[in-house]
């Protein structure tokens, strides 16, 4: 039995002008890293507000830990833990004061639970006497997951917790959540806008505008690109990119990194016809390669084939 | 209710570890007790007065005198003409000007009438019009002194003896201190509480409260008693204090105000609670407070009495919590009133305070 399920969730704000969730179904199964990845304002906050009762959807059902998120809601706050997007514990309280209320609040203790956070919470225990508000940014965070773990949930809503966190702490916070399912088979929810954290999840769900466009493995979503994606590069990048696409035969260009990621028609232009059409536009230094396609590729190309 | 000990625990902590509240929470009512009653006062005294002495006799001189020994005036100058007298009025160094007219003591002496001229600064309504008596009467007292000197007997149709009831002293302070109490409440028992629950949605805080089994009515209560706490300690505390400086204790009981504060405190910390549940930020709850609690100043009575508004004025204070605290309050400590005859302040004031708090609770949401 999958430990979230949603069912067409629907949510509108704004008295029904804004729609941020337009029918949106998946489920997580127990033990599993689920990632929802979409841009700013996909609708993410919301479906997380939803789950953690929270916030109350128009329509659809959603179920966490096979309880109702409407009519259970009581229950289902004793067994998830929930950390916002933003840093929202006590800053006038200490590190320790703050995870001993919400052990407190939670009728637990710190001690009865140490073994679920040691691991993290370990790291900023020389710390404990100093106020949340005085810690840094990646400190902040291992208190707030400290936080929402120390109640031993079955599930963890994690909403954007790498935004706005250097790349040394993402990665190490990645790492904690791995050790977390590991070790305990804690089901984690998490989202995210940043492309390249998808393949740390075990499935992820790409959101935009309030709508799934896929939900599966990162490895599945990138082999399902179905086509060849080619980086071109030349001396003239910006140009470049504004000649791709006035090019006939090239399905879609998009800048990425150092070179520019394109799809090409293979009926309607090859790669030497494509390499001479750039060189009669004034490039030098034209280089064109086969590339690897990344999640970031396959969100573009479904977003396209949504628009369109 | 298990997580009640450690919500309040929090929030008191929360509340000592505050640079400035705690400091306000003392230096507030010291200031309503110690500064305010001697300042807030209607009495008129000290006015300034210049006098224009165009007789310079014996008997304009001797009136001069009288009028620079009353407790009530300063003599400021006394000027050649009216003139120099004006001037001075002009530029706002007295507020009176007496003119004692050429041929007064002849006037005086020839046919016992004479005129003496009050010019009034009367930009200050009640300043003016008390003044004006107060120098009428020392005029009249040196009327008939002078008549008994001659040996003339002097009218006396009615005699007035005035006897102050309640405050025989017609100090100010003592109907100004309960009333401050009451007020001195309203900022703080009334504003705290309208800006902690919003500054917990300011500061993202409440959502990680609302995800945990903690109750609606837990919450509530944690943000109240804090409140309700401090309300009883500066209601003491304020006693105290108007005990040691101004040497006035309640005429009534002292257990009876306390029963009062505390349904007072009730009604006023769960609308600061609603106004905090219905605003979005800080802000926005500061200035619906500071609405609500200036309104209930002005119509409480404080100022200027409830009896002497006009009549649509004196319904509308009903609605006012603060009127029936402050005329409870009045009455305890000036006039031993009991339990019973403050029936008719009690009863509203019950009701404002089952109102107020069923409206905090009804109008708090855990979700959205």
């Amino acid at each position: 039995m999958p430990i979230v399920r949603v069912e067409n969730l629907r949510k509108r704000y704004g008295r029904g002008r804004v729609e941020a969730l337009r029918g949106v179904t998946f489920d997580v199964e127990e033990g599993e890293i689920f990632g929802l990845i979409g841009p700013d304002g996909a609708g993410k906050t919301t479906l997380f507000r939803i789950l953690t009762t929270l916030l109350l959807a128009d329509s659809g059902d959603a179920e966490v830990d096979g309880m109702d998120v409407r009519k259970d809601y009581k229950a289902i706050r004793r067994h998830i833990g929930y950390m916002p997007g933003r840093f929202s514990l006590y800053q006038d309280l200490t590190v320790e004061e703050n995870l001993s209320f919400f052990a407190s609040v939670f009728e637990t203790t710190i001690e009865e639970n140490y073994h679920l956070v040691e691991d993290i919470y370990g790291q900023i225990e020389p710390f404990k006497g100093r106020r949340a508000g005085k810690l840094s940014g990646g400190m902040k965070q291992k208190l707030a997951l400290s936080c929402a773990l120390i109640h031993s949930p079955r599930v963890l809503f994690l909403d954007e917790p790498t935004t706005g966190v250097d790349p040394v702490s993402r990665r190490e916070f990645w790492e904690m959540l791995r050790r977390l399912k590991e070790r305990f088979g804690l089901s984690i929810i998490v989202s995210t806008p940043y492309m390249d954290e998808a393949v740390r999840c075990d499935r992820i769900g790409l959101i935009e505008e309030g709508r799934l466009l896929t939900i599966d493995t990162p490895s599945g979503i990138v082999g399902s690109y179905g086509q060849t994606l080619w980086a071109v590069r030349s001396d003239k990048m910006h140009k470049l990119l504004t000649d791709l696409r006035g090019i006939g035969g090239v399905r879609t260009a998009f800048a990425f990194g150092e070179s520019h990621h394109a799809t090409i028609d293979p009926k309607a232009l090859d790669m030497a016809a494509l390499r001479d059409r750039l060189k009669g536009l004034g490039h030098v230094g034209i280089s064109i390669e086969e590339a690897e396609p990344t999640i970031e590729d396959c969100f573009m190309s479904l977003q396209k084939g949504i628009k369109k | 209710m298990s997580a009640l000990p450690y919500l309040l625990a929090k929030e008191f902590k929360q509340l000592f570890r505050n640079r400035l509240l705690p400091v306000i929470i003392v230096l507030l009512p010291v200031a309503m007790m110690n500064v305010v009653p001697r300042i807030a006062t209607q009495e008129v005294r000290n006015l300034n007065i210049a006098v224009v002495d165009l007789d310079h006799s014996t008997l304009s001189s001797r009136l001069t005198r009288k009028l620079q020994a009353s407790e009530c005036f300063n003599l400021y100058a006394t000027c050649r003409d009216y003139g120099t007298a004006y001037d001075l009025l002009e530029e706002g160094s007295v507020d009176f000007i007496v003119t004692i007219g050429g041929g007064f003591e002849h006037n005086l002496n020839r046919s016992s009438e004479t005129d003496v001229m009050v010019s009034v600064n009367a930009v200050n309504g009640m300043k003016g019009g008390l003044g004006n008596s107060y120098l009428a009467q020392i005029v009249t007292q040196y009327a008939r002194e002078l008549n008994s000197e001659k040996g003339v007997a002097t009218r006396r149709p009615i005699s007035v003896e005035p006897r102050y009831l309640y405050n025989s002293a017609l100090d100010y302070k003592p109907y100004m201190i309960p009333a401050l109490m009451a007020m001195t409440l309203a900022l703080l028992v009334g504003f705290l509480p309208a800006l902690n629950v919003v500054g917990e949605k300011e500061r993202g805080t409440i959502e990680q409260i609302n995800v945990t089994p903690i109750s609606k009515i837990e919450l509530i209560l944690s943000k109240m008693i804090p409140y309700w706490i401090i309300g009883v300690f500066i209601v003491g505390f304020s006693m105290l204090m108007a005990w040691q400086i101004h040497g006035g204790v309640p005429a009534g009981s002292v257990c009876l105000i306390l029963l009062f504060s505390m349904v007072y405190i009730l009604t006023i910390s769960s609308l600061g609670l609603t106004v905090s549940n219905y605003s979005d930020n800080m802000r926005q709850a500061a200035i619906v407070m500071f609405f609500f609690v200036v309104i209930f100043i002005m119509t409480s009575g404080l100022i200027s009495p409830v009896a002497s508004m006009p009549g649509w004025a004196q319904e509308t204070t009903r609605l006012n919590p603060l009127r029936y605290i402050i005329a409870a309050m009045r009455d305890i400590y000036l006039k031993d009133s009991t339990f019973v005859q403050l029936l008719p302040q009690f009863v509203p004031l019950c009701i404002y305070g089952l109102a107020a708090s069923l409206w905090a609770v009804i109008s708090f949401r855990k979700n959205s």
